[in-house]
């Protein structure tokens, strides 16, 4: 309980600093942080299957990826596309994609959904790789963002740094708000009894098939959700960011992060990007800089080692400290 | 079909199970009603266990028929036959550890409610569901654990825990199997009385290796060796057949146990 109030407050610190964060007028800070927020959702996204499900997906890129391309071929060559429009149809596609393979990879446990997971992330990857329909390994360019119209009237105009800023971070917020709900809901504790132990919930009547259907679909939505602002921010989507690559890092800051912890998850994406761009920094660390992969796992053994529940883990300790204090006094 | 008898609740007609070469439950006939405790005894390896899992849908027999009121359920998944009122607790002791004993209830009886899809409410704010996981802790004699860990609870608690759950769902029928396992004298006398108390508004089959309890509780008796039923029947009757006696019972030790 303390635990989770601390946690809470440290998010309501960080949700204001990031708020302030575009005072310091930096367009490449700026961005970078955008990227962070959005990767965080991402992990998010992700900390719902591997977290609360007990689903350890490897494929999660394929989300990621496909609402990136949904955007790019949905938008006009030069012109804007809607926001309100294409946005829903990016994450809907991801929620369709979900809900067919995940009829398919849910059925399968442990290391083979993993490796399951991998090879339609794969699938994906190889049919916008290797054909010309997603513009084959170059990409597509998306040279106008999308725009948000209410009644002739631009509410927010996205080329502008600042105003992208600020609908990643509450897009950031409300995806953590949702997340919480539904995880504190009769599905949400239906889910974390099938993590558990699912033979149990079958026993005691729960549909799990069902549930975990849901939860699939739900999380690659979000991913899609994810993929989509990045596509935005950057202006152009290709292959790279259907690769598998991209499914470690974020499993990476889930992991590192603390699953199973909602808040773990955006620590774990903070960290991991932040680290990768101090590591990978060549004004900063020089030729060593080249191989920042090396002192990124070294950190993540680390992690591991000590951390065993992630960087969140942090909080929890420090709560079971406070409590031990408590009792001797 | 015309017995004095009220109709079974849970009958089973020449329920077979093979794996591979080996029959683990051969043809077995066996009747439950309201009101009853059917216990079921035999040696390891009889085929017990391999019976509670054909009846709550952990295995799919291999041949034969399951009857649930009437209708046939045999080769149902193991959640549609929870849902029908049939629950059971695990030789093992199968619980959920990390969760608080009130939130181990909750979660079994929320399975019989509409609410699950209902994801923007809080877990714990729905009336009707509390009050079946507060009344199956009662009933369990779990309520002064109520907001324990269930991972903290002693042996005998946690079995009491598994049928607390059990009893969230508000099943007709409990299978139980081997819920006295590991449990000490005064545990086990406390099982036995709450097992007397279920018997009034449940049919229940009981597995147990302990003859005491087996005979202080069971209206019916029925021995099962090499996955056969070697014998049925009202216990007294049973524990004087000749084929038991030889067979399986083996004298007084045995009886005493």
């Amino acid at each position: 309980m303390r635990a989770l109030r601390l946690a809470e407050l440290l998010l309501l610190l960080l949700f204001a600093l990031l708020a302030l964060f575009p005072l310091i007028d930096s367009t490449f800070y700026t961005q970078l942080i955008t990227k962070v927020m959005i990767m965080a959702i991402f992990a998010m996204s992700l900390d719902l299957l591997v977290g609360y499900t007990g689903l350890v997906s490897f494929g999660h890129a394929a989300y990621f990826g496909l609402s990136g391309y949904v955007l790019a071929l949905v938008a006009p060559q030069y012109e804007a596309v809607s926001l309100w429009w294409s946005l829903p149809a990016a994450m809907l596609v991801c929620a369709l994609f979900a809900l067919i393979t995940g009829i398919l990879v849910l059925r399968t446990k442990g290391i083979y959904f993993i490796m399951v997971t991998l090879a339609f992330a794969q699938m994906v990857f190889f049919v916008f790789h290797d054909t010309k329909f997603g513009g084959g390994s170059d990409g597509i360019y998306i040279y106008a963002k999308p725009t948000l119209v209410i009644a002739g009237f631009q509410v927010l105009n996205l080329e502008k740094l600042n105003q992208l800023f600020y609908l990643v971070l509450i897009i950031m917020a409300a995806v953590y708000l949702l997340l919480r709900r539904i995880l504190g809901s009769t599905f949400g504790r239906a889910l974390l009894g099938i993590k558990e132990n699912e033979h149990r919930m079958r026993a005691l009547g729960f549909p799990t098939f069902g549930y975990k259907l849901s939860s699939y679909v739900l999380s690659g939505a979000l991913g899609g959700l994810a993929g989509y602002l990045a596509a935005v921010q950057y202006g152009f989507v290709n292959p790279e960011i259907l690769s598998w690559h991209q499914s470690g890092a974020v499993l990476m800051m889930v992991i590192m992060g603390g699953m199973g912890t909602l808040y773990g998850p955006v620590v774990g994406a903070f960290a991991f990007v932040l680290l990768q761009e101090v590591l990978s920094d060549q004004g900063f660390l020089g030729p060593v800089a080249k191989h920042w992969q090396l002192a990124m796992g070294i950190f993540v053994i680390l992690v591991a080692l000590y951390l065993p529940q992630g960087l969140a883990g942090l909080l929890r300790r420090r709560k079971a400290e406070a409590s031990d204090g408590s009792s001797d006094a | 079909m015309a017995q004095a008898m009220p109709e079974a609740i849970l009958r089973t007609e020449s329920l077979t199970k093979r794996f591979g070469g080996l029959t683990a439950v051969d043809t077995v006939s066996i009747e439950l009603h309201v009101g009853e405790v059917h216990a079921v005894i035999g040696p390891n390896g009889a085929g017990k266990s391999t019976l509670t899992n054909l009846l709550s849908g952990d295995l799919r027999p291999t041949s034969g028929s399951v009857f649930f009121a009437g209708k046939d359920i045999a080769g149902l998944s193991s959640d549609r036959i929870s849902r029908l009122g049939i629950g059971r607790s695990y030789q093992k002791t199968n619980i959920f550890l990390p969760f608080s004993v009130f939130e181990n209830c909750r979660l079994a009886a929320q399975s019989r409610t509409p609410h699950a899809w209902r994801v923007f409410h809080g877990a714990a704010e729905f009336p009707d569901i509390n009050l079946m996981a507060e009344e199956a802790m009662v009933a369990a004699g779990l309520s002064q654990r109520r907001d324990m860990v269930a991972a903290a609870l002693s042996h005998g608690e946690q079995r009491q825990l598994e049928i607390a759950m059990c009893l969230a769902t508000r099943p007709r029928v409990l299978l139980l199997d081997e819920p006295l396992a590991g449990m000490g004298p005064q545990e086990s006398q406390d099982m036995v009385e709450l097992i007397q108390k279920l018997a009034g508004r449940h049919a229940i089959m009981l597995i147990e290796h302990d003859m005491d309890a087996v005979f202080a509780v069971a209206h019916k008796l029925t021995v099962m060796v090499n996955g056969e039923v070697l014998e049925s029947g009202v216990p007294e009757a049973v524990r004087g057949s000749p084929a038991v006696q030889t067979a399986y019972l083996g004298g007084e030790d045995f009886l005493n146990g």
